[in-house]
């Protein structure tokens, strides 16, 4: 990872002119950092519910498998978008400390990285669970890296909605873990984060438009104001409140999560109307995206507790 | 500490030598997670079949 020869010339994204032909002075810490950590956290967390409320069984080791293969894939492919996005966040305050614009790493180490790691993930993903789940992983980074962060995150103010499908697919890939094939419940689940991203990311931009402006990054509030913003956003919560009720409708969520989604879902439709209708200021899209991170906690948790409860009391009847 | 002369080349800080130390362990904790891993794995699917192997 720190050998380079003397006078190589591995210019990086950053388009630096300089030679890097110094040792490496990257941490295990900032190898870390490239991984994503709290991104990964999330995709843990919802590829185990997709894995939790698969039919079948599947051996406590594979699960562990699928859920380790997941987790860093999702983390090679956050090494990837900072090895190609490091101008961009260069340029922005919530991304400069990143090791590379931070000068700590050289853009062909999170290279190198991101790459073994994706590679990695994939093929013990489909040779220790089942091919078909290595494919879907395969798929989700090639989406997340390429279609978003070459191709649509600097083109289009659609970016997120797009791009957000790669987030979305973790719990797919848990579920594809166990049966080797996709159903109805996995899409659903799916289509929850899917449409859960423009609001939650939306709020982000809203507040942080100038940061996403001075980067480059045509965020739809940067491209078509924060009133048409805040429009999208009530928007998207209008079709993910109900969306987010309908895996309890559909019987494979118990009464509790009915009532979780359906309550949670109004309070996120109440703080939508509220940016929808707030002119100055942004405290309403702070709080916005503040609760929607835990709606989509909530959700999740509550589908994986019944589960676990449903286990328990089918061993004990 | 002396200046290098350019015979010796790339000469690590003593801060480039502990990072690269602590890069090499966790590699080196990385790969023996991943044989325990396919160990592990390699048990759980062929069961007792282990064992059942042509002498």
């Amino acid at each position: 990872m720190s050998v380079v020869s003397e006078g190589a010339d591995l210019r990086g994204p950053l388009g630096s002119e300089r030679v890097f032909a110094q040792p490496s002075s990257a941490s295990v810490r900032d190898y870390i950092a490239l991984l994503k950590p709290r991104v990964m956290s999330l995709v843990v967390f919802t590829a185990l519910v997709g894995i939790v409320i698969a039919p079948g069984h599947v051996h406590p080791v594979i699960g562990f498998t699928a859920l380790l293969c997941i987790a860093i894939g999702a983390g090679a492919a956050g090494a990837l978008n900072m090895w190609y996005d490091a101008d961009i966040d260069a340029r922005m305050t919530r991304t400069a400390g990143r090791p590379i614009p931070a000068g700590r790493m050289e853009p062909g180490e999170a290279l190198a990285f991101g790459l073994t790691l994706s590679i990695g993930s994939v093929i013990v993903l489909g040779l220790l669970v089942n091919l078909f789940a290595g494919a879907l992983l395969a798929f989700t980074i090639f989406f997340y890296v390429v279609v978003y962060t070459m191709w649509l995150k600097r083109s289009t103010p659609q970016n997120i909605v797009i791009g957000g499908a790669a987030g979305a697919f973790p719990p797919m890939v848990g579920w594809a873990s166990v049966t080797g094939s996709l159903t109805l419940e996995p899409i659903i689940l799916f289509l929850i984060i899917f449409f859960w991203t423009p609001p939650h990311f939306w709020a982000l931009a809203l507040y942080r438009a100038d940061d996403y402006a001075r980067a480059g990054v045509p965020m739809l509030p940067v491209v078509s104001g924060p009133t048409e913003t805040r429009r999208q956003i009530l928007l998207y919560t209008l079709l993910l409140a109900p969306l987010a009720v309908a895996p309890w409708f559909l019987g494979f969520a118990g009464p509790v999560y009915g009532v979780v989604a359906t309550v949670a879902g109004a309070i996120m439709l109440w703080l939508a109307v509220k940016v929808k209708v707030e002119r100055e200021g942004f405290v309403a899209a702070r709080q916005l995206f503040a609760f929607s991170i835990l709606y989509l906690f909530l959700l999740f948790a509550v589908l994986l507790a019944e589960q676990g409860l449903n286990a328990v009391i089918g061993r004990l009847v | 500490m002396s200046e290098p002369s350019p015979d010796e080349g790339i000469v690590l800080t003593e801060e480039q030598k502990r990072r690269r130390r602590n890069r090499s362990i966790a590699i080196a904790l990385s790969l023996a997670a991943l044989v325990a891993l396919f160990y592990v794995v390699t048990i759980v699917k062929l069961g007792p079949g282990v064992l059942n192997r042509p002498m």
